[in-house]
């Protein structure tokens, strides 16, 4: 069925049906729009859908967990297929996650990948994190989503926490127990916090159905609304993209919805099903019927929390015993500072970080072309410098499994995470800068010299030379792809060549110096039409251009070497 | 050399997908299977929205027929994988009485086999389909400025306003601050609902159940135990108190440990007057975070926590040694009963466990 023009006719029964919801809902022109809205593509794009799929997955696994798992710390002996176990004493949650993966067909795998799906929503948002985070495209105008995602991954770690303590396993078991102590360490009101989460003495006969009833409903509910607010807000605002040619801060270049990006998008969520069903087929993943029921009187060497909580082990890991008794009162810096304060920094500067950065580069301009990481060293150095804060403690949180594996005695890895994480991030900042600004260095010489082909000719006087081809168009758009004016300057000036009042004092000279300190190396201002410009900016002077050169490279139309010795000879 | 450069130089920009930009009349209908096609330079026309931005042919008609079949192929391997998948779940028994473990695996591979299979076939087709079937397109769409225009802007002040002065709130400042001090006990009274998730601490912390004469019953086999009983020099057993081996908020803070010593291995702060013929007997509740300090290694007479590795010394008191635990695991007194039987003297003189705020 088609038209005169050769395209498709809608059905009649279809067109007629649209007609009356049109009648209804004033959809068309919205809808029309909707369909062709541009996609733009690139592989890091992926990760936040990880994270949407991966949550998507977790509520319907989650849902048919729920039709099974009886969340009830009522004390049973249980007598079940399972016979390892007869005659154990343990809670109806625990008893009920062993009917789930023993008795009921497909428990076991529903429930591994509901555990895989939990560490893979959190790696991912992890890794959307980074994405965004190396990139810049939490700036102007997307601040409000980069705060929505910060607080879905504190959900979702918490939310993480509370379902791995939900079976009731010694493994899970010992984390809420850490969580108590945890809490009890909280100055003024710890304990009491804990009596009313626990609703009394740890481990008492709440915290599963309590637990149950957060991670199900509550957290779900808010990521629910946060993740539509997060995607209504990048429909809204569209997506970042990356630099290439023709991309601008007014455009956006991509593939449209419909049928393109619905598709992909569709196929990928099958994807993320798949591996994860892959993963639950033949990785094994808390297979809670190893370790027994909770017992506050026993624990297993070698215990290691999801992934997730791994920084936050670390820090209660490493950090030193210190705690002040006075006037009657005990304070736990051992605990409160690693578990609570450690955390609550991190997350505080992330959820701030887009207006930390403004205020230290005074940029206040929209930004729809993400940053290429190189192209802001600072940032990027910070950003380094915080992974490997984060890395540490991850590591140090496996401590004891790194200390088996490599035969390096116990304390001495404690010892050497308490040096590194204050020595490491100070080295990896400088050298993550001095790496960042290389790069530019290696991209503004790409501009001015074309890419080194590999390909080595003699001249007849013997001397070798290296031919170079010019980039693409695409590959130069790529690396001159930098922010026109991406920093004011150190000292705002008025008309008459005063600095504006908010530079002024002593405040403002802070913010002038570290704007100073951020500016560095975005000054090597890439070339504006691949030649010429560019020897400034590289600033090794062979400015001079001596006939050798230009004799060797009129062939190829490539750029001149300044390391090759043909210049010398052919003089 | 100069072939080269033209060999290095001309590929990369036949890869290129046609490209259209959003709204821009249409290349002539005979020329949409022309790969070269590239509209790249045409201005945003107006009024394009009539005129069809897409292609509605591959411009490889041949390989698109081969891409098509293989994803058809990957779709039916999805839906043999579904119907494998529901032989599977009626096939494959669980809780098979022989091997209950082994059954429940053999369920889940496969289950899990053709669940995966099901889904990454489905996934692999519609790449293909997306990919190699639909015709290569990239579009380029305006960005709209966020901002909204300055009179938008002031209209939108001017109705904020007068609405305001409509409700009078700025002009009365006595309906204004009684309804600011409405909301503060409305905000704050929900709270007191939560009051009674849980009793209060008291002095419940401070207090274990071990009590003068009170037999230590080993954990597991529920046993009292006399010091000849346990006369291995090195050994570590976990013991409960006779009465409360099931109640696990008790346990939580009165489960210990003895230790049977070298004689003359203890030494101070031991308080060797809490002891029976070298066994020591000191709380099983870190006091790092409250883990089960569970590890004992003989040679060192170290108490390891699994959890954070703080290290106890056992001669000395349950010095820490090393981690984050700030005290000593406290002593339990222990003596032997006219039975002979491994009794507590008293409860611990100190709290149990974790820092925390009243704990002083």
């Amino acid at each position: 069925m088609s038209t005169g023009n050769g395209r498709l006719a809608l059905p009649r029964p279809l067109r007629q049906q649209g007609a009356e919801l049109d009648d209804r809902f004033h959809a068309a022109k919205g809808l029309r729009t909707l369909l062709r809205k541009v996609f733009p593509d690139h592989w890091t794009f992926l990760l936040g859908e990880i994270a949407l799929y991966s949550f998507i997955i977790l509520i319907l696994t989650g849902i048919f967990l729920t039709l099974f798992f009886n969340p009830s710390m009522t004390q049973v002996v249980y007598h079940g297929s399972y016979t390892k176990l007869n005659g154990v004493r343990m809670s109806e949650a625990y008893a009920s996650t062993l009917r789930i993966s023993f008795d009921v067909r497909g428990g076991l795998l529903m429930r591994q990948i509901h555990h895989w799906a939990a560490d893979l929503f959190l790696a991912a948002i992890l890794c959307h994190l980074l994405r965004i985070f190396f990139t810049g495209a939490y700036r102007k105008p997307r601040e409000t989503n980069w705060i929505i995602g910060v607080t879905m991954l504190g959900l979702g770690i918490l939310e993480g926490f509370l379902g791995y303590s939900m079976p009731d396993d010694l493994l899970s078991g010992t984390g809420v127990r850490i969580a108590e102590g945890v809490l009890l360490g909280i100055p003024v009101v710890g304990t009491y916090a804990s009596f009313f989460l626990f609703g009394g003495q740890f481990p008492g006969t709440e915290f599963v159905a309590r637990f149950y009833i957060i991670h199900v409903l509550l957290i779900p509910g808010l990521l629910l609304a946060l993740v539509s607010a997060h995607l209504f807000l990048m429909v809204h605002q569209k997506h970042t993209q990356m630099p290439g040619k023709g991309r601008t801060d007014r455009n956006v270049i991509g593939q449209p919805a419909y049928p393109y990006f619905a598709v992909k998008t569709g196929a990928f969520f099958f994807f993320v099903f798949g591996v994860l069903a892959l993963l639950a087929t033949f990785a094994q993943i808390n297979p809670i019927w190893q370790v027994g029921p909770y017992t506050p009187v026993a624990i297993s060497a070698g215990s290691q929390p999801d992934f997730y909580m791994g920084f936050l082990e670390g820090a209660l890991r490493m950090f030193p015993s210190w705690t002040w008794d006075i006037g009657g009162h005990t304070v736990a810096w051992n605990v409160f500072v690693p578990a609570l304060i450690v955390p609550g920094i991190i997350f505080t500067t992330l959820g701030l970080w887009p207006f930390m950065e403004r205020w230290a580069t005074g940029d206040h301009a929209y930004h729809h072309v993400n940053d290429r990481p190189r192209n802001a060293p600072t940032r990027t150095a910070i950003g380094m410098a915080g992974v490997t804060v984060y890395g540490i403690c991850w590591l140090e949180g496996a401590n004891d499994i790194i200390a088996d594996h490599l035969q390096i005695p116990l304390y001495l890895t404690t010892e050497i995470a308490r040096w590194s994480v204050l020595v490491a991030p100070i080295i990896v900042f400088w050298a993550t800068r001095r790496i960042c600004l290389g790069l530019q260095r290696r991209d503004a010489q790409m501009l001015e010299h074309g890419v080194e082909t590999g390909i080595i000719s003699q001249l007849p006087n013997g001397a070798f030379v290296e031919a170079e081809r010019p980039l693409t168009e695409d590959e130069a758009a790529v690396l001159i792809a930098r922010p026109p004016v991406p920093i004011s300057p150190a000292r705002d000036t008025d008309e008459n060549g005063l600095p504006v009042p908010a530079l002024r004092g002593a405040r403002g000279r802070v913010q002038a110096r570290v704007r100073s300190v951020y500016a560095e190396g975005i000054s090597l201002a890439p070339p504006a039409n691949g030649h010429g410009d560019g020897h400034a900016a590289v600033g090794n002077g062979h400015a001079a251009g001596d006939g050798g050169h230009t004799a060797v490279a009129g062939g190829t139309g490539a750029a001149e070497d300044e390391e090759t010795p043909a210049g010398e000879d052919g003089a | 050399m100069s072939d080269h450069g033209r060999d290095l130089e001309g590929t990369p920009e036949e890869r290129q997908p046609p490209h259209r930009v959003i709204g821009t009349p249409p290349p002539a209908r005979g020329l949409l299977t022309d790969p070269g096609r590239d509209g790249d330079t045409e201005p945003a026309g107006p009024g394009g929205a009539a005129a069809p931005e897409l292609p509605s042919e591959n411009p490889n008609p041949k390989s698109a027929k081969n891409w098509e079949r293989l994803a058809a192929v990957l779709f039916i391997v999805s839906a043999l994988s579904s119907i494998a998948f529901v032989a599977a779940y009626v096939g494959l028994e669980v809780h098979d009485k022989g091997n209950v473990v082994d059954a429940a695996l053999r369920s889940n591979l496969g289950l899990g086999s053709a669940m995966s299979l099901a889904f990454l076939a489905i996934g692999a087709g519609m790449v293909i389909w997306v990919r190699n079937i639909m015709p290569p397109v990239e579009l380029t769409e305006e960005r709209h400025d966020l901002a909204s225009t300055e009179e938008d802007r002031a209209a939108f002040e001017e109705t904020f306003v007068e609405g305001a002065e409509a409700s009078q709130i700025t002009k009365r400042p006595l309906l204004r601050r009684t309804l600011l001090a409405a909301t503060v006990p409305a905000a704050l009274a929900p709270l007191v609902l939560l009051r009674d998730l849980g009793p209060l601490p008291g002095t419940s912390l401070r207090h274990t159940v071990w009590t003068k004469g009170m037999r230590l019953l080993v954990y597991g086999t529920n046993q009292p135990i006399t010091p000849a009983d346990f006369d291995s020099p090195g050994g570590m057993i976990t013991v409960v108190p006779d009465g409360f081996q099931d109640d696990d908020v008790e346990l939580a803070k009165a489960t210990s440990i003895i230790i049977k010593l070298q004689p003359g291995q203890l030494e101070a702060p031991t308080n060797l007057n809490w002891t029976v013929d070298d066994i020591v007997a000191y709380s099983k509740i870190c006091t790092h975070v409250g883990c089960p300090a569970a590890l004992y290694e003989q040679t060192t007479h170290r108490i390891l926590c699994p959890c954070h590795q703080s290290t106890f010394d056992a001669t000395k008191g349950a010095q820490v040694i090393f981690g984050p635990a700030p005290r000593p695991l406290p002593q339990l007194p222990i003596t032997t009963d006219a039975q002979g039987y491994l009794v507590a003297q008293s409860d611990f003189h100190e709290p149990v466990g974790p820092s925390f705020w009243e704990r002083g």
